[in-house]
């Protein structure tokens, strides 16, 4: 029987009303009276010095108000980097200036140069189209390898070359890695390239800075996952502003995915110069600035290697990996291809040693930085397709190499510094097996066969690390923040309840499945209940919204912080009823006294607290509000086991999703509906990095793919429906909801199971192939079935 | 400058705009129509998506001056007369086929174009339709549900 409220109820959305009829509050919906509009003159060529601006035609065009160059912003901050990274020497990563507009140089294609301030964006457009700028073009670099030659143009001059750092993990299991390997019975190696991508979030990136003279107080309205970490690295470290004087604000969002977390040389600019210039500044990124300025995910290129012994036991794992930077440290790009990617080397397997080696490389090409799943996408696909790999080499059952080698007792401690603490992965297989209809599989294929297609079954497990993080833990492997959550629960004399939670949804529906957590938890009605978010004006402190971290540490606080309620509000009914605190109980919405009939409504006792004539003032005070901080003590571990069929065309290599199913393990699970959906997007982005998007570069910077015309985005007709299931959830044993985070799983969990389904596909069809890099194109499928 | 008038959701609007100035930027700068969303500057997202005399346009590849005296027809005019949701609306939220809300305007748009041309589409006509409305976030599946929920039929899904 589905639920029809509280947890595990598939509870429909509140927010869709407002974004069904049009009545959404995105950032570019909000216009202030008398605000400018900047544009800004981006750099055309990769790598470069400026010799000249000259902005004099262009200052006096109709409407210009200002125009800002690097020069304007000599006296404040760079943007800073939010992580440090300390390489296998002991040696903190270089860590370059990243101005907010150009400096002297240019480093890659989209770098703001100039920020055109005028009455109308059409007056700051024209005007901009008007500003000479001189720059002695500089060879670029663009690839990663030849980045790190001697030879190599530096992309940053004062460095002493393009390496940020040079990483090992677990350094010192590095010789016991290399002896694994020489006593292995066998290796199998795979060289592999995890695909640049652009995330794409809809809604392209807005800001709009607003000063108000009176009060000397600066806001800023922008595109943010984490209103709170924006104000902390613009206020503390860009502008100089403190926290109490800024206010960031990020209303309704469309779309996040990574991108949004960070904090973006626009937003910096707006707000100062808002302030410069006494008038709201308004920036609306169009669909061409996002593809170079907005921070890309991915671009590893690996190669990975796995020893087994004579009994197929996986006995090590050996990476080697070269992940791009791009031209400037974006805020928590150095995490990514370490701690992100690293501690997930292990998988869903007891491997015992592992040795990873992350290179990080600046070249002349957009910042790269967390993309959904950062850094877990990147390892779950080295590690599945050298496992398939080896599953083809050894001839053994894919499924059954994988079972062999699970981890199946929990908690677990992985060589890795991370320890799971619940999963089963052998009941995901079996639920995984058990609706992919495997026994189908051989008369599908004959099928496709019969109308002249190959037909692959590709499977994929992984597990990743959610809920980030506990704060000392991330400190010691460098992050310059903690990563807890915050909510404040406000209880209205009249029983209603605001939650104000430092969580952000951009499409998660917080304000739906939040609600579900409290009414379960006091038994009240969950339309008693509003999430307040995205504002830091009204929001505690809080870390903000990604790696799947908002229901497992924003819902723990917010559950913290109720919980302080609940016993508050047990006291005040001890009192009304004349009874020990200790037998009250709280139960569909009353709070009784235990083995008696008497209760009080949850609404009396809301009342009491802020009507306190019959009231224990002398015990506890008024009112009824409290707020949490939740620090997790772990992370958390959701996994899963993929399958997916393809299609492949053997006249033109076309591949076509033909079936995908899933089974994952989220813990406890607060609202199925959506659920289900986190899962599905996150399947369409793996498939799209699988099958088709590609940031390309050419040799001298330029980006290819920089529009919808080129960068392959998955359309409706693209992919087909999915079968998931997450009924096989073990609840997370260190966070009160047993909940693990949903939203990264699917891509994932994707990528893999594509591409070992279409090498199942290709080899089914008699072609030697045994790997097809993303994304995989007809034309690469092509070639693989001629080569 | 020019001045314009048109019908938009059953209201008469004017306004004065550039010649370069969008239909688009005119619903939601002139106007204040914001729920028409704009995710792309090379006509392929599709969030910009409203009706022009009765036909799906994309409001970001025509001229506010070459919709003078048309009907047009916004996410904002869609609900029923006594606001509750309409039938396609009420079955994106049933189905959940939204999350961020930034395609929803333009997907909704586009779902009564094509009902109303084909009230019974097969999934694969609606997957087809959809070709220039992107969404980042569903993955499709709901909308297509959604969708087709809204023209009184079921998807089947192998063991869901
Ligand atoms: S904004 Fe019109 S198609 Fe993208
Ligand atoms: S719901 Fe976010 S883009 Fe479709």
């Amino acid at each position: 029987m589905p639920k029809d409220g509280g947890i595990g109820a598939s509870s429909k959305r509140r927010e869709d009303v407002r974004f069904l009829t049009g009545a959404g509050n995105y950032t570019d919906d909000i216009n202030l009276r008398g605000q400018a509009y900047v544009h800004f003159l981006r750099s055309d060529i990769a790598h470069g010095t400026i010799t000249n601006i000259d902005t004099a035609a262009a200052s006096a065009m109709p409407g210009v108000v200002r125009i800002f160059t690097g020069a304007d912003f000599q006296a404040v901050g760079g943007l800073p980097c939010g992580w440090q990274i300390t390489d296998r020497f002991g040696e903190a990563m270089k860590e370059p200036r990243h101005p907010v507009l150009a400096d002297g140089k240019v480093r890659h294609v989209g770098e703001p140069i100039c920020a055109v301030v005028a009455d109308t964006l059409e007056q700051a457009r024209d005007a901009a189209e008007a500003i000479v700028v001189d720059i002695d073009e500089l060879p670029a670099v663009v690839d990663m390898a030849k980045a790190l030659t001697a030879d190599s143009p530096k992309v940053h001059d004062d460095l002493s070359d393009n390496m940020c750092y040079d990483w090992g993990f677990v350094e010192e299991n590095k010789e016991a890695v290399e002896e694994a390997f020489r006593n292995a019975a066998h290796v199998t190696t795979c060289e592999l390239t995890n695909n640049r991508l652009v995330a794409n979030p809809m809604e392209p990136r807005v800001a709009l800075g607003d000063y108000d003279r009176s009060s000397d107080n600066s806001t800023l309205y922008t595109t943010s996952q984490n209103p709170h970490v924006i104000r902390l690295l613009m206020g503390a470290f860009v502008l100089g502003i403190p926290e109490h004087k800024l206010r960031v604000v990020a209303p309704d969002v469309g779309g996040g995915f990574g991108t949004k977390i960070f904090h973006y040389a626009e937003e910096a600019l707006c707000t100062f110069a808002a302030k410069a210039l006494n008038r709201p500044v308004k920036w609306t990124s169009t669909r061409s600035e996002a593809f170079v300025s907005d921070a890309h995910g991915r671009d590893h290129v690996t190669t990975i290697e796995l020893a087994l012994d004579a009994d197929n036991n996986f006995t090590a794992v050996r990476t080697s990996t070269l992940a791009n930077m791009g031209a400037y440290l974006s805020t928590f790009a150095p995490s990514v291809p370490t701690w992100l990617h690293g501690t997930l080397m292990a998988g869903n397997y007891k491997t015992p040693l592992v040795y990873v080696n992350v290179r990080a490389v600046f070249t002349n090409t957009v910042p790269v930085d967390a993309y959904r799943g950062a850094g877990r996408p990147e390892a779950t696909f080295q590690l599945e397709r050298v496992i398939d790999k080896a599953a083809r080499e050894l001839g053994v059952d894919p499924i059954a190499l994988r079972r062999q080698n699970f981890v199946s007792e929990f908690p677990y401690q992985t060589p890795v510094a991370v320890a799971y603490d619940s999963g089963d992965f052998h009941r995901l297989m079996d639920k995984l097996e058990a609706q992919a209809d495997f026994e189908g599989f051989a008369a599908r294929r004959a099928k496709s066969e019969a109308e002249g297609k190959l037909r692959g079954l590709g499977i994929n497990c992984f597990i990743e690390a959610c809920g980030i993080a506990p704060s000392n833990l991330v400190g010691q492997l460098g992050a310059r923040a903690g990563l807890y959550e915050s909510a404040t629960v406000r209880v209205n004399a009249t029983g209603g309840l605001v939650v104000m939670t430092g969580s952000h949804s951009h499409g998660q529906g917080h304000e739906t499945a939040f609600p579900q957590v409290i009414a379960e938890m006091i038994g009240i009605d969950e339309s008693m209940i509003e999430i307040v978010h995205g504002d830091t004006a009204n929001t505690p402190m809080g870390m903000g919204t990604y790696g799947s971290r908002s229901i497992a540490v924003g819902g723990s606080a917010m559950v913290r912080a109720t919980e302080k309620i609940i016993n508050k509000a047990k006291k005040i009914a001890a009192h009304l009823m004349e009874a020990s605190e200790s037998d009250i109980e709280l139960k569909d919405g009353a709070f009784s006294v235990a083995g008696t009939d008497k209760s009080v409504a949850w609404g009396d006792v809301t009342l009491a607290a802020y009507v306190p004539h019959n009231y224990p003032l002398e015990d506890i005070e008024p009112g009824l509000e409290e707020t949490a901080f939740y620090d997790p003590s772990n992370f958390t571990y959701p996994a899963g086991a993929y399958a997916c069929e393809v299609e492949v065309d053997k006249e033109t290599g076309a591949v076509t999703i033909a079936k995908f199913t899933t089974a994952d393990d989220f813990g406890n699970v607060i609202n199925p509906m959506i659920v289900d959906g986190q899962v599905h997007g996150g399947l369409v982005q793996g498939i799209g990095q699988a099958l088709m998007e590609n940031a390309a570069y050419d040799e001298n910077g330029q980006l290819l793919s920089a529009s919808y015309m080129d960068y392959a985005m998955p359309r409706a007709s693209d992919v087909p429906m999915f079968t998931v299931d997450h009924s096989n959830g073990t609840p997370c044993t260190h966070n009160p909801l047993g909940v693990k985070g949903c939203g990264e799983a699917g891509a994932i969990g994707s990528p893999p199971t594509v591409v070992n389904a279409v090498v199942d596909a290709l080899q089914s069809g008699g072609h030697k192939v045994d790997h097809v890099d993303m994304p995989v194109s007809p034309a690469r499928v092509w070639a693989a079935m001629q080569g | 400058m020019t001045q314009v008038s048109m019908t938009v959701n059953g209201k008469s609007a004017t306004g004065t705009v550039e010649g370069r100035t969008l239909l688009s930027s005119f619903l939601r700068d002139t106007l204040e129509l914001t729920g028409t969303h704009v995710g792309c500057d090379t006509s392929q997202c599709g969030a910009c998506v409203v009706h022009v005399n009765g036909v799906a346009v994309k409001s970001c590849t025509m001229l506010a001056a070459e919709a003078d005296g048309a009907e047009v027809a916004t996410i904002e005019g869609q609900a029923n007369a006594d606001g509750s949701l309409n039938v396609i609306q009420q079955a994106f939220q049933d189905h959940h086929g939204l999350q961020c809300g930034f395609c929803t305007p333009g997907m909704v748009m586009s779902a009564a174009a094509l009902l109303k041309d084909n009230p019974k589409p097969t999934e694969a006509e609606v997957r087809e339709y959809l070709e220039g409305n992107i969404c980042r976030c569903t993955g499709y599946h709901n909308i297509v549900k959604a969708i087709m929920a809204a023209s009184g039929q079921d998807v089947a899904i192998a063991a869901e």
